[in-house]
Formats: C-alpha cells, structure tokens, sequence
C-alpha cells in the first residue's frame, strides 16, 4: 500500500497529546509484533495493535482514530505483557479513547441498552463498559 | 483473627455465592472477614493512561476508607483487585499524582495500605498446607481447570500475586484441597470482560476458546476469582450448548465455593445456588 508520509503529521499535537495522556512513547516499538500475536481480539480489528502503532510512527492518527480497534480493546494487558520494549498499546488505545470523549463523542448510546441487560449482567460490566464507552 | 475486606459491588449481587463462600471458608480456616464500613465501587477499571488522573479519585476513596481500619485489605474479585493495587503503586510513584487525588477527595491518603487477594491470605498468611489439614471432604480427584483470566495477573509489576506467564497459585489450592488440577493452555488468556456490552460475538468466541482449551485437557469443572469471568464464561458456555449437541456442561464455580465444599460446608453455605451450571451432579456422580 503506498502512502504519503509528511513531517506535519507526524510531529502534530494530535500525536504529542496522545504520548502525554497515554505516556507511551510509539518510537520505541520495532514492530516485532509480538503484541498482535498476543491480543485476543486482533482478529476483528481493524488494523491490528501493532500497526496501530506503526501508524501513529508515521503520523497517521485520522486513520488510526477511523478504526475501530480502540473500541475492541479488551485491556487484558497480553499486549504489554508481551513487549520486549514494554510499550503498552492498550494504554495507546485508552489515550486515543480519553482523546475521542474529550471532544464530546460516545461510543454507545446509553439509552439503547436493553433495560434486561442492565438487571441481569454483573455490576463491574456496566461500570466498566460505560468507562470504556462513554465520555 | 480478623481481616478488614472489601467486596466491591458486584458481590453484593450477582456474585453472592463467591462473598458467602469465602466468609464461611474464613471461619473454618480460623479467621474471619470483616467488611469495611464504608466502602464505594473501584471503578471497575484501572485507568490505563496516567493523564486520566480523574478515574483514580473512587478507587483512592477506597483505598483512604479502608487505611483508616486498618494496615491492609482483602479483596475477592480479580477486577477490584487489580485496580486498587494498582492505584496504590499509581499513588505511591508519583507524589504529584497523590496530592490531587487526595485535594479532589478531599481526603490524606499517604498510601501505606497494602492490597492482598484472598487467595493470598490462604498462601502467605494461612499457609495451603494448614488448608489441606482442614480439608473434610476430599473432592475425589475432581479435574478441575484453574481459569486466571488478565485481572488476576497483569501487569506483573504492579500486581505480583504469581508469574504473569504459568502461574500456579490456584493450582496449588487446589491440590491442597485435594482435588486434581488441570493446567490448559488458555488459563490466562481474557474472556471478553465488558465487551459482553454490545459486543457478545467476541465474548462467545473468547469465553467458548477458554472452555474449550480447559475441556481438551480434561477439566470437569473450571475455577475463576473473576464475576465477570464467570458470568462470560457461562453465558458463553449456554450459546456452545445451544449448537454443540455432544458438549458436556462444565461448572463454572469460584475457587472459594470449592474450597467451601472441600472444608464440609452445605451447598447453601457455599452458595451453589447462584450458579447456572450445578456442581452437584457432578459430586455425586464421584461419590463426594
């Protein structure tokens, strides 16, 4: 795939804002992909953690931000658990998270839970997913 | 012997069965679990990026509530403990980062409590060899699968309760408890935790690769310290039933209704009731 790489794009603030709230710093990743190996979920990503941060590498944010692999993280850790340069991606994926609420945008539609979902399912769940979900 | 200890919210419902269970398990093993006075939910999710300083305000609550009773607390649920031992480490790096936690609280914590799992209390503080003294009903050489899940283990730095890759705590309960563990190639591996919300596919096809992984090397019952793992898993397991014919159902039970059974306690004290898939038949069936 060809793509154009620009020297605005990769040092943006949309890209040093993300290092600070994640405190991740994507250069230190060599792209071993031992992270995509290790997620349970990359297999219905978008673009799978190991790319994501390749694309972050060269300044691709928009596209990163598009897919919906931020949503599908789990934050199971195997990702950092399994990095030999320790870079988490889940956190990555968190910042890129905190980022989306910060400009007003939910994942879900609260009032679209089924009423039976919110009885029946564990307290942590609903806690945790509308966390993960909502600003 | 008194324990200060923190159910978090999910054991006040769904999983009443892990909180009875324990507390009876407690009382045979000649100590007892007191529950905080005040206490608020963790979060139920540690925050991942540092710079979301807000998301550690409740489990800090927590944390302050708890030092102000004691020197530590106990948790049960691998969620909560996750999160308020890692909050604690979060709190003790960064000196900044505790003082506006504490001014949003409006609280003094100075982060001197220590955060224990239950399962480390029957390790390090009972000892699993005084546990196996107590055993009155061996479970017969039960096969049973020691499900981890994430929560429980990482990340290994803040958490430590046993290597992030093969532990073996549970295992090693459950050996004292007489019963045979089955050591399978998911045991840590996640089951889709709050993707359950919206996303159920992904949970069933996490969840069914965690039972089936355990089944493959003979489990007959499967073990977690997890709420939210157990309610995937059995949910999950209904979905397999529902288009696999030929699966045996698997008991997917805490590791402290277990060890309740294997201490003499009734199906009612170990709370057997709450879960969708009974263990009894299966006792039964062994003649324990």
């Amino acid at each position: 795939m060809k793509m154009n790489i620009n020297k605005d794009e990769i040092q943006s603030y949309a890209i040093e804002q993300l290092e600070r709230i994640s405190g991740e710093a994507t250069k230190n990743c060599y792209q071993c992909g031992n992270c995509t190996g290790g997620c349970p979920v990359s297999y219905e990503m978008d673009i799978a953690p190991s790319k994501i941060i390749r694309m972050l590498q060269i300044g691709k944010i928009e596209a990163v931000k598009a897919a919906n692999t931020m949503w599908l993280c789990v934050g199971c850790l195997q990702c950092h658990s399994r990095c030999p340069k320790s870079v988490s991606v889940a956190s990555v994926l968190d910042a890129l998270r905190q980022a989306t609420f910060r400009s007003g945008a939910d994942h879900i539609d609260v009032k679209e839970i089924p009423v039976s979902f919110l009885k029946n399912t564990p307290q942590q769940a609903i806690v945790c997913g509308f966390r993960k979900f909502v600003s | 012997m008194k324990i200060p200890y923190y159910p978090g919210c999910t054991l006040n419902t769904t999983a009443k069965g892990f909180d009875l269970s324990a507390r009876e398990s407690a009382q045979t093993l000649g100590f007892e679990m007191e529950e905080l006075e005040q206490w608020n939910c963790c979060g139920a999710c540690f925050p991942l990026s540092p710079g979301n300083v807000m998301a550690l305000a409740a489990p800090a609550k927590v944390l302050t509530n708890a030092r102000k009773e004691g020197e530590s607390v106990t948790t049960l649920c691998s969620v909560c403990y996750n999160v308020l031992k890692r909050t604690n480490v979060a709190l003790n790096e960064d000196k900044a980062r505790l003082a506006a936690v504490n001014d949003f609280i409006e609280e003094d914590y100075d982060g001197s409590l220590k955060v224990v799992h239950m399962l480390e209390v029957l390790r390090d503080t009972i000892g699993f060899d005084k546990v196996k003294e107590a055993v009155m009903r061996p479970l017969g050489k039960l096969k049973v699968g020691a499900y981890y899940g994430c929560m429980l283990l990482r990340p290994f730095k803040d958490v430590g309760i046993d290597r992030h890759e093969g532990p073996t705590i549970i295992e090693d309960l459950l050996t004292a408890m007489g019963c045979e563990a089955i050591d399978f190639p998911d045991k840590i591996e996640c089951c889709g935790a709050h993707l359950t919300m919206g996303r159920e596919d992904v949970v069933e096809k996490l969840s069914g690769n965690v039972i089936a992984s355990a089944v493959n090397r003979g489990a007959e019952v499967i073990v977690t310290s997890c709420p939210l793992c157990q309610y995937n898993l059995e949910k999950s397991q209904e979905s397999i039933m529902e288009t696999n014919a030929g699966h045996k159902e698997v008991p997917i039970i805490y590791f402290t209704q277990l060890l309740g059974l294997s201490l003499g306690q009734t199906d009612e004290m170990a709370g057997l009731d709450g879960n969708k898939f009974d263990i009894r038949p299966l006792l039964k069936e062994r003649g324990v």
